[in-house]
C-alpha cells in the first residue's frame, strides 16, 4: 500500500460513495415530504402529519451527514486531484459554483425554518420551505450531474495550451450523455427513498405500530415503488444505448464481451479474466446482446480487445450485473406489495418483511450503477482529456493511508450509527408513550384512523 | 495596470473569497464557540444552548464550502498548492465538522443512553475544528513553512482562535438567553475577552516581523497613518467591550445584542488587517491572484451568477435569522 495514486482512489472512492448515500436519500425524501405535507394541507388528515414529523427527522439527518461528507469532497478535489481542476477547472469551476449559489444556500437556509420553523411561520410559508429544500436538493443534482455526464462524454470546450476552455456553455450543460444520466440518477433516487420509505414503514407495521402514519408511509412507499421501477428500467436502457454510442468500451466492459462479434450473446454470469482476454465459467444466451443494444439479432457489438483505452472488467461486469439484479427484484416486491395494498389494504406478513430487508436496496443499486459508470470511465477521469494518473497529486503515500483510515473508521461509525438511529427512531415511535390511548392497537388489523388513511389513499 | 477582465476579476474574486471567508468565520464562529463551550454545561442549559445555533449552523457551514469552493473554481492552483500543504490539519478539521455536524442530529435522536457519547462528540469536533482552522491561519501566515518557531506560532493562533470563537459564542449566547445560563455567557466572555485581545496582540506583532512585505505594507509612510486607526478602534471596541460586560445583563436586558456586534466588530477589523497584510497574494509570497487565477472567460460566468445570486442568498438568510429572532426555546420539529 504505498501507491499514492491507488491510495488517493481509494480515499476518494471512499468519501464519495459515503457522500452519495445521504443525497440519494434527500433529493427524493424532500419531495416525498412535500407529497405528505400537501395532503395533509388539502385533506386535513393527522396521518398525513404523522408521517411527515417521523420523516423530516430521518430527512434531517440524512442532510446533515450528506452535508458534512460533501464539504470533505471540495476540500479533495484539490488535495488528492489538483490536475484536474489544473486541467478542466475552467468547466468544472463554474459548474461547481454554480451548484454552491443556487442550490447549497437554498437548501441550507430553509432547512432550518422547515424543521424548526413549525410554530414560527404560517402554515403557508412552512409549505413553502419544504418546497424551496426539495428544489434546492434537486438543482444540485442537476449541476452536479451535468459535472458528471461532462467528464464522461465531454463537449463544448477546446485545448489550449494543455488547458481545456469553454466555448460553448449550452454544449457543455446538455453534453450527450447528460439528460440520459440526470433522470436515471434522480429515479434511483426516486426508488431508495421509495423502499426506504415502504422498508421502515413495513419494520413500524411488523412492530404492531398501527399509528396513522405507518399505514400513509407504507402506501406512499410502495406505490412510489412500483411507478418508478418501470420507467426506471426503460430510461437505464436508453442510457445504456446512450453509452453504447459515447464510450462503447464501457458497454462492452458491461456485457462481459472480449471479441468483437455479430449476433453477441448475453453474458448472464462468467468470471472475467484480464489475463486470458475471456470469461471463465460463462454462461451465456445467444444473440441476446446484439437484440438489446443494436435491436438486430445479428447487430455487431464491439469487443473489449478492439479498445486501445480499456476499463477494468471484473469490477463493471459486476457492479453492473449486481444493479440489474436489484432493479428486477424491485420489481418483483414493489409490484407484488401493490397489488396486496390493493386487494386488501394491507401487505401479506412475509412481504413486509421482503420490504424491511430491502430497506437500503436502493443504496447498493446507485452504488453498483455508479462504480459501472466510472469504474467503466477509467483510465480517463475526463474522457479522451486527461487520465485519472494525470491528475494524481504529489502527497505522500504514508499520509493518504493515515487519513484513509481515519475516514474509513469514521465513516463505518457513522454508517452504523445511522441506520441504528433509524430503526431506533422507528421502534420509539411505536412505544406506547407515544400513542394516543384513544386508539387501541390492535394486532393483526389496521385501526380505524388507519383505514381511514387506505381510503384517503 | 489596465482594466481588463483579467486584471480585475482576480481581485474581484479575492474579495468574493474574503467575503465567504469571514462570513463564515463569524457565522460558523460562533456555532462553534457555544459547540465548545457547550462542554461545560449539562442538561437543560446545554440543550437551550445547542437550541440557539439549531436553525442555523447548516448555513452557516456553506460559507465555508462557498469559500473553498472559490478558492478551487477561482484559483485552481492556489488550493492545490495551499491544502496540499495544510493536508493533515484539513483532515483534522474534516474530522471536527464532520463530528460536530452529525452529533447534533444524532444527540436529539438517538437513544437516551448514546446521547451523553454524541454530546461529548459535538463537544470534541467543535473545539478540533476551531484549533484546525486556527493552525492552518497560523501556518498561512508564516508562509506555510514548517520550522520549530512556524509551528509553535501556528500553535498559539490555534488556541486563540479557540478563545476568540468562545468569545463569539458567548456574546451570542448573551443574546440569545436568558436566566442562570445568560449570566454565565456574561461570565464567559469576560474570561475569553481578555484571551482574544492576548491572542490578536500576539497575531498582530508575529505578522509584520516574519515578512518583510507585510512589515513594509504597514509601516511605511503614509500607509503607517492611514491604516493606524484599524489597531486603535480595534483596541477601543476591546476597552468598550470590558465595560459593557461588566454591566451585563441587565434588567431590561435592552443591550442584551451589543457584545455580539462588538464581537463581530473585532472579528472584520482583524480579518481586514491579515486580508490587507496579504493582498496581492493568495499563496504567501509566491502566487498573487492574477497568477492563480483560472480563466477570464469562465471567471466571468461566475462573478455575472454570483452578482444575481448572492443577495438573494442574503436575502433569504436574513428572513432565516429573522424569523428564529429573539431569545432560543427548545427545538422542536413540530
Amino acid at each position: 500500500m504505498d501507491d499514492p495514486l491507488l491510495l488517493a482512489r481509494i480515499q476518494f472512492a471512499a468519501n464519495i460513495s459515503f457522500h452519495i448515500l445521504f443525497p440519494t436519500i434527500t433529493i427524493a425524501l424532500g419531495w416525498v415530504l412535500l407529497f405528505f405535507k400537501l395532503r395533509f394541507n388539502r385533506t386535513g388528515n393527522a396521518a398525513w402529519m404523522d408521517a411527515y414529523k417521523f420523516w423530516v427527522k430521518i430527512f434531517a439527518l440524512s442532510f446533515a451527514l450528506g452535508v458534512v461528507s460533501g464539504i470533505t469532497m471540495s476540500f479533495q478535489f484539490g488535495t488528492n486531484w489538483p490536475g484536474f481542476m489544473n486541467t478542466v477547472g475552467n468547466i468544472a469551476g463554474p459548474l461547481l459554483a454554480y451548484e454552491i449559489l443556487t442550490a447549497f444556500f437554498l437548501e441550507a437556509g430553509f432547512l432550518g425554518i422547515m424543521l424548526f420553523g413549525w410554530n414560527r411561520v404560517s402554515n403557508r410559508v412552512h409549505t413553502l420551505a419544504t418546497v424551496l429544500v426539495a428544489v434546492g436538493t434537486t438543482i444540485s443534482a442537476f449541476w452536479i450531474l451535468v459535472l458528471n455526464s461532462w467528464m464522461q462524454t465531454p463537449a463544448g470546450f477546446e485545448i489550449r495550451d494543455g488547458v481545456a476552455h469553454a466555448t460553448d456553455w449550452w454544449a457543455i450543460v446538455f453534453n450527450p450523455s447528460m439528460p440520459y444520466r440526470l433522470t436515471h440518477m434522480l429515479l434511483a433516487s426516486g426508488l431508495t427513498a421509495a423502499f426506504l420509505v415502504a422498508g421502515v414503514s413495513a419494520f413500524r407495521w411488523l412492530r404492531r405500530d398501527r399509528s396513522p402514519g405507518v399505514m400513509a408511509g407504507l402506501r406512499t412507499g410502495v406505490f412510489l415503488a412500483a411507478a418508478l421501477i418501470p420507467v426506471q428500467i426503460f430510461v437505464g436502457d436508453m442510457h445504456g444505448l446512450n453509452t453504447l454510442e459515447h464510450q462503447p468500451a464501457k458497454i462492452a466492459a458491461m456485457e462481459g464481451i472480449w471479441e468483437t462479434r455479430k449476433g453477441a450473446p448475453m453474458v448472464v454470469f462468467g468470471l472475467p479474466d484480464e489475463a486470458t482476454k475471456s470469461n471463465r465459467f460463462e454462461i451465456a444466451i445467444p444473440n441476446i446482446a446484439s437484440f438489446y443494444l443494436t435491436h438486430d439479432w445479428q447487430g455487431e457489438v464491439k469487443g473489449l480487445n478492439s479498445f486501445e483505452h480499456r476499463p477494468p472488467v471484473a469490477p463493471v461486469f459486476f457492479a453492473f450485473r449486481t444493479m440489474v439484479g436489484i432493479g428486477l427484484l424491485m420489481l418483483a416486491t414493489s409490484w407484488l406489495a401493490a397489488w396486496q395494498l390493493r386487494r386488501s389494504g394491507e401487505v401479506h406478513r412475509h412481504v413486509a418483511w421482503v420490504l424491511v430487508a430491502m430497506t437500503f436496496a436502493g443504496w447498493i443499486a446507485t452504488l453498483s450503477g455508479w462504480y459501472v459508470t466510472e469504474i467503466g470511465r477509467q483510465p480517463w477521469l475526463v474522457t479522451g482529456v486527461l487520465t485519472a494518473k494525470q491528475a494524481a497529486s504529489s502527497v505522500a503515500a504514508p499520509m493518504i493511508a493515515s487519513t484513509l483510515i481515519g475516514y474509513l473508521l469514521v465513516y463505518a461509525g457513522l454508517l452504523a450509527a445511522y441506520i441504528a438511529t433509524i430503526f431506533y427512531l422507528a421502534r420509539k415511535s411505536a412505544a406506547p408513550a407515544d400513542h394516543n390511548p384513544a386508539e387501541p392497537v390492535r394486532a393483526g388489523g389496521a385501526t380505524a384512523a388507519g383505514e381511514a388513511v387506505a381510503a384517503a389513499l | 495596470m489596465d482594466l481588463t477582465p483579467a486584471t480585475w476579476l482576480p481581485v474581484a474574486f479575492a474579495g468574493l473569497m474574503g467575503l465567504a471567508v469571514l462570513l463564515y468565520v463569524v457565522l460558523d464562529g460562533y456555532d462553534l464557540g457555544v459547540g465548545i463551550l457547550s462542554g461545560t454545561m449539562q442538561g437543560e442549559h446545554r440543550d437551550r444552548m445547542i437550541a440557539s445555533i439549531g436553525p442555523f449552523w447548516d448555513a452557516n457551514e456553506t460559507w465555508l464550502v462557498l469559500a473553498v469552493g472559490l478558492l478551487l473554481v477561482a484559483f485552481p492552483q492556489a488550493h492545490g498548492a495551499i491544502l496540499g500543504e495544510l493536508y493533515l490539519p484539513v483532515a483534522g478539521l474534516l474530522l471536527g465538522l464532520i463530528l460536530r455536524g452529525v452529533a447534533f442530529e444524532f444527540r436529539a435522536k438517538s437513544a437516551v443512553g448514546h446521547k451523553a457519547w454524541w454530546d461529548r462528540a459535538f463537544v470534541a469536533g467543535s473545539t478540533l475544528a476551531a484549533l484546525m482552522q486556527g493552525y492552518m491561519l497560523g501556518l498561512y501566515i508564516v508562509g506555510l513553512e514548517r520550522t520549530a518557531a512556524n509551528v509553535s506560532f501556528a500553535i498559539l493562533t490555534a488556541l486563540c482562535l479557540v478563545a476568540g470563537y468562545s468569545f463569539l459564542g458567548s456574546t451570542w449566547l448573551i443574546m440569545k438567553t436568558e436566566g442562570e445560563l445568560q449570566r454565565r455567557a456574561v461570565a464567559w466572555a469576560r474570561g475569553t475577552l481578555v484571551l482574544s485581545g492576548i491572542g490578536m496582540a500576539a497575531v498582530s506583532i508575529v505578522t509584520p516581523l516574519v515578512s518583510e512585505r507585510i512589515w513594509d505594507n504597514w509601516f511605511s509612510l503614509p500607509n503607517f497613518v492611514l491604516l493606524a486607526p484599524v489597531p486603535l478602534v480595534t483596541a477601543a471596541l476591546f476597552g468598550a467591550l470590558g465595560v459593557v460586560l461588566r454591566h451585563l445583563p441587565t434588567r431590561s436586558d435592552r443591550f442584551c445584542w451589543l457584545p455580539f456586534v462588538g464581537a463581530v466588530g473585532i472579528f472584520m477589523l482583524g480579518f481586514h488587517g491579515l486580508a490587507y497584510s496579504f493582498f496581492p497574494y493568495v499563496v504567501p509570497d509566491k502566487l498573487t491572484v492574477w497568477q492563480a487565477a483560472a480563466a477570464p472567460e469562465s471567471l466571468m460566468i461566475i462573478f455575472v451568477g454570483a452578482l444575481v445570486v448572492l443577495p438573494i442568498i442574503v436575502a433569504y438568510s436574513a428572513f432565516a435569522y429573522r424569523i428564529f429572532w429573539g431569545k432560543a426555546t427548545d427545538l422542536r420539529y413540530y
